[in-house]
Formats: C-alpha cells, structure tokens, sequence
C-alpha cells in the first residue's frame, strides 16, 4: 500500500519538476495519440457515418467485421504493421519502423474500427426525421447529412475521445513499433513496461499517473469546448 | 434553426478541421532531425544496467550522431540485424554470432567485453547446489530436487547458456518445476524471486536488480570458464542492406573497441561493483 501512495505522491512531485524523461515520454504519447486520433476519425467518421445512414449490398457483413476488429490485439496489430514496416517488409523502403509514425500507423490501425463503430451507433440514434425535415425543408443531401451529424455530435464526440484514450493507453503497438527508444519513441506506456520490468514501481506508478492526467484534461478540454 | 446559421456552422468546422488538420501536420511532422542516427539492438543487460548511457554520450558528442538504442534479447537484436531494421548490434551469443556473420548478415565482429553467467537461487538453497564446482551435476541436482527452475525462455543470449547447460548435462528440461516466461531478464529474475526458485542470469543484470533490493535471491555458482559471457559487436552487412549506416556502425564498433571506450567499460561501476570487464583483442585474423 505505501509503495502505491509514494508512486503517486512520485509523480505528481515529477510533474512539477518537469522531470525531462516524463516531460518528452507525455510529449511523445500527446502526440502519437493526438495524430493517430486525427487520422482514425478522418477515416472512421467517414465510415461510421456511411454505415449508419446507408443501405447497401455487404453493409451487414461491413458492420460484423468492422466490429469484429474492435477486438483486434494490439500485439497482432503491431506483428503485422512490423512485417510491412521492416526493412524486409514491402514498405521497408519508408525507413519508419521505430519512428513517432510508424507507431502513429499502428494507433490508427487500432482506433478506426472504434471510431468507426461509436459513430455508426451515434448517427443510428439520431432522429431519422431530422435528416427528413432538414430535406422537406430544401436542405440539399450534404446540408441534411451536416444537420445529423450536427444532432449526434455528442456520440461523435464520445468516439473521438474513446479512440484517444484507447491510443494513450496502448502498449504493444507503441512497443513493438516504437522500440521504446528513449526521448524518441519512448511513451508513458512504454516507458511504465520498462520501469515495470526494471522493478522501480514507484517511478512506472507516477508515469501512470501522469497518462491518467493527460487523458482527464483531454476530456475536460472537450467539455469545456462543448459547453462554450 | 435557418440556413445561414447551418452554413455559419458548417464554415465554423470547416475552419476547425483545418485548424486540426494543420496542427498534425505541425505535430506529425518528423523531430528536428539529429544530424545522424545510429541504430542499435542490444540485449536487456547493457541497456538496463546504466552501462549504454554510461558509454554512448561520449561517442555521441565526439561524432554528432544520436545512437538509437532498442534493448530487447541477443535473439531478437540479431534478428533485427538480419532485417536490416538496425545498424549494429551489440550481444551476447558467440555462436550466433558466428552464425550470424557466417550467413553474411553482419561483419567486422569485435569483442568488446565480458562478465559472466550466474545461478541464482533462494538464500536457503534447498537443492544444495552452492560451491559445486561442476555446472552439469548442479543442472542435475536443481532437475531433481523438487524445486522449480525458471528459464527466460525468449530465446536470449543467456537462455541459449541455458539451453546449452540443459544439454550439456543430458537433460531436457520438461514438466511444471520448469518455467518458461519468455521475458526479460528482470521480469525473470523477479518471478524467481516470487517462486523462490533457481535461474540463470547474467551477473551484470542480477547485481542491477539484487543491489537494489529487488530481488531476494543469492548467488550460489559463479565464476569459471563455463559461466564466461563474452559480449561482442557486429555492423550489419551492408552488402545485403545498402541503407544501414555502416559508416556510423564501424566507427561505433572501433569506440567500443578502442583504449578509451575499453577504459570506459572498465571504469563502470554500478553500486560500487564493477559489472563489465574490457575484452577487446586488437583487429587481426581471426577476430
């Protein structure tokens, strides 16, 4: 019990310090998670959005395996990402295995079923009359699809702050991906697993602590944004 | 609500998507590139101890490069050095290295230095191993002796001792004394430590982990030809991956190699104890 609370007392003393090693490792996670997030919502949204208000040939086909990769673990998402990412790999050319990016690949890979997923159920519980009184109205189609994307916003929200959660969160990809260098590819997450296997639980418990904040300012900062 | 405030808002996220869209672009743009960067695989023993950050910064400044360093087991680090995924790699595995080098995936292997193997066990040591002098007939009494035995079991550098001392004393280890994690060598020394069981480690890694309190565990055999743990540095090939920075690699190696990277080595010293002793021989056939 005392080695926890001394964790936590840890890392908030490192917070204020502005301990470099957790300053750059939150700086790496803000903004792997932050551009994986971006990118996944560029293409889930999308997605979820299409699978939500259209009917079509596969769409419940498309709907089970979309949900079937919420399940996808992130070590096999990393294995695969790997294999094209290497050098060996058809993408070795790239040079990005064990780079920001090439963990950034991986996040999204991880967070486009999510957001995909979360959207569809969101756009699925809007009114289906908005979108029809929008078009009575003489909305045109893309001003009536705005009009429902507008009514789910809080569901579309939820998806984008799921998806940042899970990325910030995540471990195997930004290990396997990253390499875990230090001041370059190291996150929170990477960087507890190496203090865990180092046995200095204390300074792992203060890093979790420090994902945590980040991850409860991202939501308080959308709040905020919403209420305004 | 009325057309013009649809568009307002519509232009509003328009501008928000843009502002979103230039801020990754701005986030996921590359780090301010360091001039040269240098990519090393190593094993968990060098880098967990302190003695990478220990030995690198002085070749980093000397050479304006920026050494990336990716810890992971000696199976690991070759194979990521026969992908081409690295520059150079630093391990402990002289036969796989042979073999790594004699398949054309590396060149110019160095020895850099050494330390040695130990067998660690619980401080009361019920198999009653402590002071046999012979490696064989301890494996054997730990086998037999109703106590539990964990193996890194991730292909390392140290697992492949292991599997050779197995060997070695005609044994094949199987059955629930023996634990195969697959982890590294502090996860490993750590479960032994919870299952007050027996293991073998590097004694740079057990001295880390002991020195500090975290492991409740004894050295009962040590020291010896059989136990030595020679660590060696190998550039990748550049013949078989032309993008590797054999450059950067070989004039790594020669560092590592040379009087004052060997005084380094030996000048290291983690709790007081000195961990790694300088081993370099001086180029030449054979080496």
């Amino acid at each position: 019990m005392e080695f926890l609370l001394e964790g936590i007392w840890e890392g908030i003393l490192l917070v204020l310090r502005a301990d470099p090693e957790v300053m750059t490792a939150s700086w790496v996670t803000v903004r792997v998670s932050f551009g994986a997030t971006v990118v996944a919502g560029l293409i889930g949204l999308p997605i979820g959005w299409a699978l939500a208000s259209h009917r079509f040939r596969g769409r419940g086909a498309a709907i089970s395996i979309i949900q079937t990769l919420l399940g996808f673990p992130t070590v096999v998402i990393g294995l695969i990402v790997y294999g094209f990412l290497s050098r060996r790999g058809p993408l070795g050319f790239a040079n990005l295995l064990f780079t920001p990016t090439a963990i950034v690949i991986g996040l999204v890979i991880l967070s486009i079923p999510i957001i995909s997923v979360f959207t569809m159920t969101a756009v699925s519980s809007v009114d289906q009359r908005a979108r029809e009184t929008a078009l009575t109205l003489g909305a045109s189609s893309r001003l009536a699809a705005w009009m429902v994307l507008r009514e789910a916003r809080f569901g579309l929200i939820a998806a984008i702050l799921g998806a940042f959660g899970r990325v910030s969160s995540e471990v195997g990809i930004a290990m396997m991906l990253g390499g875990n260098i230090k001041g370059y590819t190291r996150t929170l997450t990477t960087g507890i697993a190496l203090e865990g296997m180092k046995g200095e639980f204390g300074f792992g418990i203060a890093l979790g602590v420090v994902l945590m904040a980040i991850i409860f300012l991202t939501n308080l900062g959308t709040r905020i944004l919403q209420k305004s | 609500m009325k057309f013009p405030e649809w568009r307002a808002a519509k232009e509003a996220s328009w501008r928000g998507f843009f502002a979103g869209l230039w801020l990754f672009v701005f986030l996921a743009a590359p780090a301010q590139a360091a001039p040269a960067i240098l990519k090393l695989a190593t094993t968990t023993s060098t880098y967990f101890t302190g003695l990478l950050e220990w030995l690198n910064p002085p070749f980093e400044k000397q050479h304006n490069v920026r050494i990336h360093t990716i810890a992971v087991g000696t199976g690991k680090a070759l194979r990521l050095g026969e992908n081409g995924d690295v520059d150079v790699v630093l391990v402990h595995a002289p036969k796989a290295e042979k073999k790594f080098v004699a398949a054309g995936y590396g060149v110019g292997r160095r020895s850099v230095m050494y330390n040695d193997f130990v067998i660690v066990g619980p401080m009361a040591d019920p198999a009653k191993i402590s002071g046999i002098g012979d490696i064989a007939t301890a494996f054997r009494r730990i086998a037999a002796g109703g106590v539990v035995w964990v193996s890194r079991g991730d292909d390392s550098g140290t697992h492949k001792t292991e599997a050779a001392f197995w060997r070695a004393a005609g044994l094949d280890p199987k059955g629930a004394w023996y634990r195969s994690l697959g982890q590294g060598m502090g996860e490993t020394l750590k479960a032994a430590d919870e299952m007050r069981a027996y293991t073998l480690s590097d004694r740079g890694s057990f001295l880390f982990f002991s020195a500090r309190g975290k492991v409740d565990l004894k050295v009962l055999l040590g020291g010896g030809k059989e136990l030595l743990n020679p660590y060696g540095v190998i550039a990748v090939n550049p013949g078989r991956h032309s993008h590797v920075r054999y450059d950067l690699a070989i004039k790594y190696i020669r560092f590592l190699t040379s009087p004052d990277g060997q005084r380094l080595i030996g000048a290291f010293r983690l709790k007081g104890k000195k961990l790694f002793h300088p081993a370099a021989a001086p180029p030449g056939p054979g080496n």
